[in-house]
């Protein structure tokens, strides 16, 4: 048995080594996604802040319950988003983590679907609890 | 640190001697066991030898031994071929019937399955109890006259149950009884006896089973062969064409050092069993201690009566294949029934059988042990396993 057969360098690397793992008290945006399939279940949190009239996630943080890539794609999407304008945010599909992570096995593609869902709702998360 | 293997359900390693046994086999008496000549006579002689080996571990006759690819071959020979004859004893408007338990391997399930839906032959699967149990009163009621074969596993591959073979033997026994008195048909046993090779009585006489499937790898043979027992008179059409190998049953030149591996490997475990397999009890009662010193982790089934070489936990709130892969980064070997383990995406069918929810059966760990395992190596378990789960736990949220 040798995961690293299985994922990548950078996926163990998360794995290892999450990044922003846990909670965030008091999130502008929250959302938490289950996979059906597998049963993964992962939650995201995002602060945002405005500069110049324009939204930018200031913080994310996850919480995952999964497996290896479940908790890769969720760590490295946190890393993917902190800092970015909420109008850049579209560009992070599932595809674009799967890369991030330096590829993902074919029966894993869907964790990587779940971690761009999570992103997706917790920001419209954001959007309905924030409407001017 | 040494690694610690503690997969053996899933495979073993080849044994020293096993191996020694085989290797001039390969390119010294490498002849066709079929031709008359000094090689094809050397190598038919240690095939029968491995044979007898064989038949002796199972109380049966050597002409009763087929060397197969594997249990899984063994397994769909025994099935397809009785179900093929039956068609010649059964009225086309008819289906003859199986009996099996939801808890058989996956080559029990998908070859009921197969005749299923080329409308060979109607299934009943039996459930199982919390502790993976059928029950011998389901199998009774499930008995019709079209039925033709009970497929029931002698030990659980996934959790380590041992289903009361000699009972549902004696049952099925004195139900024929009465069905040969009424010209009715004979209902025929089979059993997947695996897992159990090394530490239950395999004696096909006292099991009263007609058919038993058995696999190499999981007793320190290799990989790619098996053995299919048939009683004397059990009608089997063999299910690949060719030579008349194997008692016309399997065709196809044998595959002589691994038969001969295989012959070596159950001498082995004959040898050893009287000794018995208190050691790897006591390993095995050892890591279900430690482990369930964890918060929040249950063990599957009853281990007092369960096989002594696999434990199998459900850990609350952590995924198995993540416990797999740290567990793994440490050197340990273990295996899950979670989905994310599956390249089907399914959880457990066996976990699912005995009422675990989908969620429950996402934290599953499976350790099996084998002969070299030491009480070192589970303290060394005991102690890092805690730390994994609490890691996993703390990357989880709170639902």
């Amino acid at each position: 048995m040798n995961f690293s057969q299985i994922y990548s360098k950078k996926v163990l690397e998360h794995v290892r080594n999450p990044q922003n793992m846990g909670e965030i008290k008091n999130p502008d945006g929250m959302a938490t996604v289950g996979n059906k399939i597998c049963g993964d279940i992962m939650r995201l949190y995002i602060k945002i802040e405005k500069k110049n009239g324009e939204e930018y996630i200031k913080d994310a943080k996850f919480q995952t319950l999964g497996c290896g890539a479940a908790l890769a794609t969720s760590s490295i999407i946190t890393t993917m988003v902190k800092g970015k304008p909420l109008s850049e945010t579209k560009k992070i599909t599932n595809q674009a983590i799967a890369e991030a992570l330096g590829g993902l096995p074919p029966a894993k593609m869907h964790c990587s679907l779940l971690a761009a869902d999570a992103l997706k709702k917790a920001i419209k998360n954001y959007r309905q609890t924030h409407k001017r | 640190m040494k690694p610690i293997y503690l997969d053996h359900a899933a495979t073993t390693p080849i044994d020293h001697a096993v191996f020694e046994a085989m290797k001039s086999y390969f390119s010294q008496d490498y002849g066709n066991p079929s031709e008359p000549h000094l090689w094809g006579q050397k190598a038919r002689g240690a095939i029968d030898q491995a044979r007898e080996k064989v038949a002796e571990f199972l109380g049966a006759k050597p002409q009763e031994i087929i060397f197969t690819s594997g249990a899984t071959e063994s397994i769909n020979l025994a099935h397809k071929g009785l179900i093929e004859n039956s068609k010649f004893q059964i009225p086309n408007s008819k289906l003859p019937h199986i009996i099996t338990s939801s808890v058989e391997h996956k080559a029990v399930l998908e070859t009921c399955k197969h005749l299923e839906k080329l409308g060979w032959a109607k299934v009943t699967y039996l459930p199982v109890n919390k502790d993976g149990l059928v029950n011998l009163q389901d199998l009774e009621k499930a008995i019709q006259p079209e039925t033709i074969l009970v497929s029931i596993i002698y030990i659980n591959n996934e959790v380590g149950t041992i289903q009361p073979i000699r009972k549902i033997g004696e049952t099925i026994s004195q139900i024929n009884k009465l069905r040969m008195e009424n010209g009715e048909l004979k209902i025929y046993f089979h059993t997947d006896a695996t897992q159990a090779i090394q530490y239950l009585d395999c004696d096909v006489e006292k099991l009263g089973v007609d058919l038993l499937s058995l696999s190499g790898h999981k007793i320190y043979a290799p990989k790619g062969v098996g053995v299919l027992y048939f009683k004397k008179g059990t009608p089997l059409i063999r299910q690949q064409d060719g030579g008349g190998q194997e008692c016309r049953l399997r065709a196809g030149t044998e595959n002589v050092p691994y038969i001969v591996g295989l012959g070596e490997a159950i001498e082995l475990v004959q040898q050893k069993k009287a000794q018995g397999s208190k050691f790897i009890e006591k390993l095995r009662d050892k890591l279900i201690n430690g482990v369930l010193k964890i918060p929040k982790v249950e063990l599957v089934g009853d281990a007092s009566k369960n096989s002594p070489h696999i434990a199998t936990f459900l850990v609350e709130g952590v995924e198995g294949e993540a416990m797999m892969l740290l567990l793994s980064e440490q050197r340990i070997a273990a295996s899950s029934g979670s989905a994310c383990t599956s390249g089907l995406l399914e959880p457990s069918h066996v976990l699912l059988a005995m009422g675990y929810k989908p969620e429950q059966v996402h934290g599953s760990l499976r350790f099996s042990l084998g002969k070299d395992n030491t009480e070192e190596e589970i303290e060394k378990v005991i102690k890092i396993l805690p730390g994994i789960i609490q890691k996993l736990r703390r990357m989880a949220p709170k639902l």
